[in-house]
């Protein structure tokens, strides 16, 4: 997209305008500073899909656009997850980081911040096994995505 | 050469050629005004309320395929202009609205008349732009017009803070703008079209459906010579009437929820369906599920966006209508394949049966006007040669029955928002352009009062319109689904206290009549059209009974009409 100021707001107007389901969505500058790039997860037919890869594209802000799905490609997200972990707890709570290869990013005696990086299905399960009552507070970044392979998506 | 923005401004609408500008003074526009006081290329429209700057402007563009320019201040009369910018928008009508802002210092203090102008107009335009820096002001306002009148058309706002129109900059007019993103087809695939001609002559029931892409485009005379070659039947939506001569034989009247029977029977029976520049509105397909049951359907269109966007079609061809169309009418010569005689002989038999049933049928005795008989007589007594506005209700629906066009751009009205009070000022920005043309408005006692102000314009700018005025007393169309599915519960479709509208047009120094016998309609719609400079308000007191058949009820299928 664009990388200008209104860009964002209308891709989300047209979601909302036109009833489409933003699931996620991710964006930020490319190495292009004229650009910045979206990553937006949504679901429906093919036939919705079809219409809302049309309407994008007929956004003027839009400058090229690629339905992952179409294609082998990569999703990540990122989540900071912040943990009660007192006492016994604790070991027990960086031993699940460790097997989710999450990283301890800031501790208290009390609190663990775990960062954790993988698919959304990763994230959600660790945020499952986690002893529910423990949990404080989660963000997740929403999914950014990437081609597999030499296909990539550049102006 | 160093300018002020508002100087830049009044230069680059020049540049483009802009005749006229429709708008209305403020705070945050003041240095352009002064800036356009200064010059005498553009003309500026001093309207009476900026809704009917955005519909003047819209009225000039379809009359004349170049787009119209409004000029609105910030806050109120930048929200006065939505309404307009939305019709244009549904419509695909090319138009450039430049907004008045607050200061670039004051935006988001809630300064006064402050709106997000952009974030307002953000669904109902093409694009829309702020300009944040002076130096960028002529290229943004060249980006406007491109994209305004390039691709599918459409409104495009541009928000202008007053300071910007006070800055200088080096005053420099692009030729070309350049947009990587922005990039409309300019041309159909070859192989598309060949297989849509491939289809269209394996036709057994052929039919033809087309929209306001024709007239916008200018495609009437490819449609015309592609649909006589063919020999096919043809219909037009509401937005497409006169892009195809209504007196043609081949011509099955408008199709739709108050289209003709033989328009409506012959897209449901049909087995190929050749869309051009119509997009499948609700309004004519009625139920999707029960749209053309038998059809395999061809469907040319400038927006991808637009294909199979309800109604699936087999052969997509994304293109500009007029090329496409030429380009199927060579493939066609050059080929020697011709559509199959005998069926569509039989075919022709069957349309004629359909066309027997005469579904436009009404009786005028000699008590009450009859609607559809003040359009007839409007029909005969212009020769058909009038440009024609309407509002939006029953009369708009007996205008586009009754009023039979030859050529494009004559039939003008809001067909997609459906805007009751755009009849008027769009007559107004059409007078503009054809100053010698007869130009009527059809319009109802309802929608008239919702731009009446628009008087006080005409008289300004001695505009002489012809307002049709199909007094009924009531809101006819509200009334009409309040008789049919409401159970006769006339919930404030009534008005009381109309004014008395000849002494309204005669105190903003027009002429003003009122019809109330039908013997008289003709005689005084002679009258008025030999008033040549004067605006005539005629206020025909018409049945308020009457309804508009044939009607196909929102939800059902293009066969089930109700009839009478």
């Amino acid at each position: 997209m664009e990388n200008e100021a209104g860009a964002l707001s209308r891709v989300a107007g047209l979601f909302s305008a036109r009833g489409y389901n933003i699931e996620s969505l991710t964006v930020a500058p490319t190495e292009d500073e004229s650009l910045s790039r979206m990553t937006l997860v949504t679901s429906g037919t093919a036939d919705v899909i079809e219409q809302i890869t049309k309407q994008l594209n007929k956004l003027i802000d839009v400058v090229k656009l690629m339905d992952m799905y179409e294609c082998a490609h990569i999703e990540r997200e990122m989540m900071l997850i912040k943990v009660r972990a007192a006492n016994g707890g604790r070991e027990e709570v960086k031993r699940l980081a460790e097997i989710f290869r999450g990283s301890i990013i800031d501790v208290t005696n009390t609190i663990f911040t775990i960062e954790v990086t993988g698919t959304s299905d990763k994230l959600d399960a660790f945020v499952n096994a986690v002893d529910q009552a423990d949990i404080i507070e989660v963000v997740r970044s929403g999914v950014t995505g990437i081609a597999r392979g030499e296909k990539a998506l550049h102006v | 050469m160093e300018l002020t923005g508002a100087d830049i401004f009044a230069r680059c609408l020049a540049e483009e050629g802009v005749e006229y500008v429709f708008g209305y003074p403020g705070g945050a526009v003041l240095p352009i005004y002064d800036a356009l006081y200064q010059q005498d290329k553009v003309k500026h429209i001093l309207v009476r309320h900026e809704q009917a700057a955005t519909h003047a402007a819209d009225g000039y563009a379809r009359a004349t395929g170049r787009p119209g320019v409004v000029l609105v201040t910030s806050g109120p009369g930048a929200t006065n202009a939505v309404t307009g910018i939305a019709t244009a928008y549904m419509d695909s009508i090319p138009m450039v609205a430049f907004t008045g802002q607050v200061p670039t210092a004051m935006i988001g203090n809630d300064a006064f008349q402050e709106v997000d102008n952009v974030g307002i107009t953000r669904p109902c335009v093409k694009h829309n732009f702020m300009v944040k820096d002076v130096n960028d002001l002529a290229e943004t306002i060249r980006k406007a017009f491109y994209v305004a009148t390039t691709g599918r058309p459409g409104p495009v706002v541009v928000d202008i803070p007053k300071d910007i129109t006070v800055h200088k900059a080096e005053y420099k007019y692009p030729k070309r703008v350049n947009m990587r993103s922005y990039n409309p087809v300019t041309k159909g695939h070859p192989r598309q079209i060949k297989k849509a001609i491939d289809l269209m002559l394996t036709a057994k029931r052929p039919m033809l459906y087309t929209g306001g892409g024709v007239v916008l485009s200018n495609g009437s005379r490819a449609l015309i010579d592609i649909t006589r070659l063919l020999g096919y039947p043809i219909t037009n939506t509401l937005m497409g009437l006169g892009a195809y001569p209504a007196t043609d034989r081949q011509f099955l009247g408008m199709l739709g929820m108050h289209g003709t029977y033989e328009a409506n029977m012959a897209m449901h029976n049909c087995d190929v369906l050749i869309a051009i520049g119509a997009r499948f509105d609700d309004r004519v397909v009625g139920n999707v599920e029960k749209f053309c049951p038998t059809a395999k359907i061809v469907h040319i269109d400038i927006d991808p966006a637009s294909i199979s966007k309800t109604v699936k079609v087999d052969v997509p061809i994304v293109g500009p209508v007029d090329q496409v169309l030429k380009e199927m009418l060579k493939v066609l010569k050059e080929s020697k394949a011709t559509p199959d005689a005998a069926a569509l002989k039989a075919w022709w038999e069957q349309i004629e049966e359909w066309r027997a049933m005469d579904c436009l049928k009404y009786e005028q005795d000699s008590e009450t006007i009859k609607p559809q008989y003040v359009v007839e007589s409007l029909y005969n007594v212009t020769k058909g040669k009038a440009f024609v506005t309407s509002d939006v209700g029953q009369h708009q629906m007996f205008a586009a029955q009754f009023y039979k066009f030859d050529k494009p751009n004559r039939w003008i009205n809001s067909g997609g928002l459906g805007t009751m009070g755009f009849g008027f000022p769009a007559a107004m920005g059409v007078q503009l352009a054809h100053p010698k043309e007869t130009v009527a408005c059809i319009t109802g006692e309802g929608s008239i009062q919702m731009c009446i102000q628009e008087m006080s314009t005409c008289r300004q700018y001695g505009l002489p319109l012809k307002i049709i005025n199909l007094n009924n007393g009531c809101l006819g169309m509200v009334r009409q689904w309040q008789e049919f599915f409401y159970q006769g519960r006339y919930a404030m479709s009534y008005m009381e206290s109309l004014p008395d509208f000849v002494k309204l047009a005669e105190s903003y120094g027009h002429v003003g009549m009122q019809i109330t016998k039908p013997e008289d309609v003709e005689p005084a719609l002679q009258e008025a059209m030999k008033m040549k400079d004067r605006l005539v308000f005629m206020d025909f007191l018409t049945d308020s009974k009457e309804n508009v058949y044939p009607m196909v009820p929102a939800g059902a299928g293009q066969n089930e009409m109700i009839l009478v």
